[in-house]
């Protein structure tokens, strides 16, 4: 016998929760925390650049990006709901649908930071408020663009027929993650957009 | 339930060419396997960050002594502290979790065996990405060098102003990458424990080492995860133009200080849990006592891990905090010393009335008791903040955090590696040879940081190359050397133990020591699958009840 | 003291009821039977944890009531007022309202504790960290760049008071020294005097006067008086009232002042003061100038 993977026994279903969601909320939380910390340094440093330009100079709010990617967290909803009753091409839609969003929101961030960096001069090296502007940002889009990329790996699985209505537990758990991510978002357009200007 | 008679299939492995097996051991997801690659990893480490404390010492056996220029001194003791850190205590932590965890549980492997190998190979990489740096750093045109910031890092000494050249860069991505791995293992370690118990295992249940390495797990979440964000704060500062730390642009040194310290307190708790762990499931044994006060051990490592998370500032009381700060963080660790105390006393409460064995692992975890005690004591001395303005930043403080990390955690790890040794290779290692390690290990370890406390009472600060003649500081210098060569002479007699035992040590069986734990009712070593049919368990000690059918555990839970 | 009772009297107990657990409960040659299982008591439990309790609080109070006092002081009328600037690798002393600008050797008065004079030193960073330590003053306190401490001293015994660098800044960390001379009143005042002239001039060191300031050495020393006003390195215009050089790392001597010109890394290796390269004809004068600057 060598040591190939040995299938695991499905944990007994009492009362213990599922090894996939758990594992997911601790990430979450592991995530939450690098956040937190870049959230605390941005909020410390409101105020004190020494020079360059201000939030108040230059920061208008997304509002239309923003609603989109947190809609996008109601399409995955819909998306894990069609594929736990079976629907497999009403999930299609719906995560296509996410995925839009997702890229939607993405294109606003990339036509925001363009008008910073060449018509307003702030880049991330400019004062403290363009450092941790683009870190706390460019953090949260970075987490954005992974799951992004999970995402269209799912979508890529469902088009060529791979996902059925017995993958929604795992579908429902990569969705977890896409729900952190909005939730990020709300946090960091509030600290961003309205407590620092 | 006697499985001495199953035998693992010997012969069938020894016909495999190397490369099979080499291809085998990297390959693997199983997390024993993956358990002992951690635990080795990390004893190659300790060899190292050894020699890196030895011409620490070397150089500071007496004053004005040129054994190394301050250039190598400095990268000495920034690689020994990151070394023994990352490199040493937490993988062999995390591996010893991930061996037992699952056999403790009645679980055929973690949650998710895949994120354990990934976890560890980042591990891996990341201890030699920063030993790299001996020769990467400059460039390979010049010799190279390692990181020399303290392990620590402040900044600004850390920009690019201070620290030319890309060895503050190896510090930082070895850190990144290793962190990355802890925190898989850490996911790992949760998911596995409150998802894979065996039947009947509640909570309240599980043996204190599932629940002490949940706790644990649980701080690496938190801790690890600001040491990351900083150091990404760090790179930025590096090779972005960044002035997150750069005081020069109106940024903040003390906000560096506050984040490494958010991760760097926490991580003391990382280390010194799972020691808790070892000796909650080896003092019992040794005593022939059940661990005494099971819930109020959990509820105190519970308290410990909360509070923990408080504290993190009486590492920066000379940084000039306002007074009222200041305050705060003294309670907050004078706070902690209470749930810590109570495992003192429960631990001492379980020995009393017992039958004592002194085998090597009940050595090593009583002189864990006597030393962890001390080691306590001189962190509420540094806890009150007017005592850390004289002491802190000084030999005092070095003393007290080798005092916890090798008189406490390091001991309880030398007691486990003893007391799975037979479980994990299936041999005996020879008493003898452990004694002498431990008497050795133990006038070393006093030699060098009893008297270490002295010379921080005296005055000399940490992290100098040199002293001054007249500062009264010669005399204990040369003593806490002179420990060293104890220390290290134990270490080779302990490898030395465990190579010549794996090899001729006498056949352990499944149940050397008469304990009661899942682990031990396995073959030793245990099969890939470790459990032919997955126990249902009625209390803490499965096995005490199976060997005490008129007297079982559950009757008084 | 009190905190050193608790914790001395905490330990002597707690390590009573060890040594005798261990000694009374060995195992014996018996009948191999296991004893008997306590699995816990709530009265000892209960126990255990109250009197800890309060003796965090009693030890937390204690620690607060020092805080308070240390931290809260704020300068008297007849304080001294220091600023101290910490350097790689050295130390920068300005008496603001005493107008006297020196390195490295710091000089405060003698306190009578009838009629206190403190000295309150203000604490700021041309570079990296440091910490002020002079272990017989006072408690240390960090000197970070944008960051401004203070901390204050009150010595009552004239004498002089050793330290150094406390936190870790570079290379010499371990040779930034702290040499602090407590004077009685009269010897202060004439310190402060002697230190407020400008520069001695003397025509027989003109020659290692012209090599210093045609060289790179005013870009970082200034002589007052002279036109040297560089900041980076130690103020020198009274050179020769130091004890030390380089930070207390070498006697101010002709030769160690001598070499240290020619050669800084020879004493103190990894400093920032530069190799200068000078003919040993140049080197003489300059030692030669810098001993004039008393």
């Amino acid at each position: 016998m060598n040591a190939t993977y040995i299938p695991l026994q499905q944990p007994f279903t009492r009362e213990l929760p599922s090894r996939g969601r758990v594992g997911m909320f601790v990430l979450i939380a592991a995530e939450a925390a690098i956040f937190t910390i870049f959230v605390v340094a941005y909020i410390f440093y409101i105020g004190k650049s020494l020079t360059g330009p201000t939030p108040q100079d230059v920061l208008t709010a997304p509002i239309f990006y923003s609603i989109c990617l947190l809609s996008s967290s109601v399409t995955i909803h819909l998306a894990v709901q069609a594929l736990r009753l079976g629907n497999v091409s009403v999930f299609s839609r719906w995560w296509f649908a996410t995925i839009t969003l997702g890229a939607i929101f993405l294109y606003g961030t990339a036509t925001e930071w363009h008008r910073l960096i060449y018509r307003e001069r702030l880049t991330i090296s400019s004062n403290l408020f363009g450092t941790t502007y683009y870190s706390l940002v460019g953090l949260h889009g970075f987490h954005v663009v992974v799951g992004l990329l999970c995402l269209t790996l799912v979508l890529a699985f469902a088009l060529t027929g791979r996902v059925k209505h017995e993958h929604a537990y795992r579908v429902d758990v990569l969705s977890l993650y896409w729900h952190f991510v909005d939730v990020v978002w709300v946090v960091v357009f509030t600290v961003v957009y309205i407590v620092g200007r | 339930m006697s499985t001495d008679s199953i035998r693992w299939p010997q012969t069938e492995t020894a016909a495999h060419p190397l490369v099979d097996k080499l291809h085998e051991w990297v390959t693997t997801v199983d997390h024993k396997r993956l358990g002992i690659l951690y635990i080795i990893y990390a004893l190659v480490f300790l060899l190292i960050g050894g020699i890196e404390a030895t011409v620490i010492r070397i150089q500071l056996i007496r004053p004005h002594n040129d054994f190394v220029s301050p250039q190598v001194f400095n990268r000495m003791f920034t690689m020994h502290g990151t070394t023994m850190i990352f490199f040493v205590v937490m993988p062999v932590l995390f591996g010893f979790a991930n061996y037992l965890i699952p056999l403790m549980i009645g679980a055929r492997d973690m949650a998710f065996p895949r994120l354990n190998a990934f976890s560890f190979w980042m591990t891996a990489f990341g201890g030699l990405l920063l030993y790299f740096s001996l020769v990467g750093a400059n460039g390979l045109y010049g010799a190279g060098n390692a990181p020399d910031v303290g392990w620590f890092a402040y900044a600004p000494l850390t920009s690019r102003t201070f620290s030319v050249g890309h060895s503050t860069d190896f510090w930082t991505l070895a850190l990144l990458v290793s962190g990355f791995g802890s925190i898989g293992t850490a996911v790992n370690i949760i998911a596995t424990v409150l998802c894979m118990r065996c039947p009947g295992m509640t909570l309240a249940k599980m043996p204190l080492f599932a629940w002490l390495n949940l706790v644990m797990a649980s701080l690496v979440i938190l801790a690890v995860s600001p040491l990351t964000a900083a150091q990404l704060m760090l790179l930025v500062d590096r090779y972005l133009g960044g002035h997150f730390f750069d005081t020069q642009a109106g940024g903040s040194a003390v906000i560096w200080m506050h984040f490494f310290w958010v991760f760097g307190h926490p991580e003391v708790y990382v280390l010194v849990i799972p020691a808790f762990a070892f000796a909650s499931e080896i003092i019992p044994v040794f005593s022939r006592k059940a661990i005494f006060g099971y819930p109020v051990m959990v509820a105190a490592t519970i308290c410990i891990g909360f509070i923990g998370m408080s504290v993190w500032a009486h590492h920066m009381f000379t940084v000039g905090m306002s007074s009222a700060a200041n305050t705060f963080f003294v309670i907050s660790t004078m706070a902690i010393a209470v749930p810590t105390g109570i495992k003192i006393f429960n631990w001492l409460a379980t020995m009393w009335g017992g039958k004592i064995e002194f085998k090597t692992p009940m050595l090593f975890c009583v002189a864990f008791l006597f030393q962890f005690l001390v080691a306590g004591l001189t962190g509420i001395m540094l806890g009150s903040a007017p005592f850390n303005w004289q002491l802190g930043n000084s030999y005092f403080v070095v003393a007290h955090f080798h005092y916890v990390i090798v008189g406490g955690i390091l001991f309880t790890i030398f007691g486990a590696f003893y007391y799975w040794f037979p479980k994990m290779s299936g041999k005996m290692y020879s008493e003898t040879l452990g004694k002498l390690h431990f008497w050795l290990f133990l006038i070393g370890f006093h030699l060098t940081f009893d008297f270490m406390h002295i010379p921080g009472l005296l005055g000399m600060p940490r992290r100098i190359y040199t002293y001054e003649p007249g500062r009264g500081w010669d005399v204990w210098n040369l003593i806490v050397t002179i420990g060293v060569f104890f220390q290290a002479l134990g270490i080779v007699v302990f490898v030395a133990n465990l190579v010549w035992s794996y090899f001729k040590g006498e056949t352990a069986g499944s149940d050397p020591w008469d304990a009661w734990t899942l682990e031990w009712s396995t073959p030793s070593p245990p099969p890939a699958y470790n459990f032919a049919v997955i126990p249902t368990i009625k209390s803490r000690r499965p096995l005490w009840d199976l060997k005490h059918p008129a007297d079982p555990d559950w009757k008084y839970e | 003291m009190f905190v050193l009772a608790v914790t001395g009297a905490i330990f002597a107990i707690v390590f009573s009821l060890l040594v005798y657990a261990v000694a009374k409960f060995r195992r014996r040659n018996d009948d191999g039977r296991e004893p008997p299982q306590v699995y816990g008591s709530n009265q000892v439990e209960v126990a255990w944890t109250v009197i800890p309790i309060l003796i965090v609080v009693a030890l937390f109070m204690a620690t607060a009531r020092v805080i308070a006092d240390i931290q809260k002081a704020s300068p008297s009328a007849n304080a001294v007022e220091v600023v101290a600037i910490g350097h790689q690798f050295w130390w920068e002393y300005r008496y603001p309202s005493l107008g006297v600008v020196t390195a490295n050797e710091l000089h405060v008065p003698v306190s009578d504790p009838g009629h206190p004079t403190p000295t309150f030193i203000k604490l700021l960073s041309a570079d990296t960290d440091h910490s002020f330590w002079v272990p017989r003053l006072a408690g240390k306190t960090d000197l970070i760049p944008n960051h401004p401490n203070s901390t204050w001293i009150d010595p009552h015994e004239a004498g002089l008071y050793l330290g150094q660098c406390a936190q870790y800044c570079g290379t010499q960390h371990a040779k930034m020294l702290l040499r602090v001379y407590v004077q009685p009143r009269e010897e202060f005042n004439r310190w402060v005097q002697s230190q407020t002239q400008p520069a001695h001039m003397n025509s027989d060191a003109s020659e290692g006067q012209r090599v210093f300031e045609t060289t790179a050495c005013i870009d970082c020393h200034a002589v007052a008086g002279t036109v040297a006003n560089g900041r980076f390195g130690p103020d020198l215009t009274h050179l020769m009232s130091r004890e030390t050089i380089a930070a207390g790392a070498a006697a101010n001597t002709h030769d160690n002042l001598r070499l240290w010109i020619r050669k800084p890394d020879a004493i103190k290796p990894g400093s920032l003061m530069p190799a200068m390269e000078l003919s040993d004809r140049e080197l003489d004068a300059v030692t030669a100038y810098l001993e004039t600057l008393r």
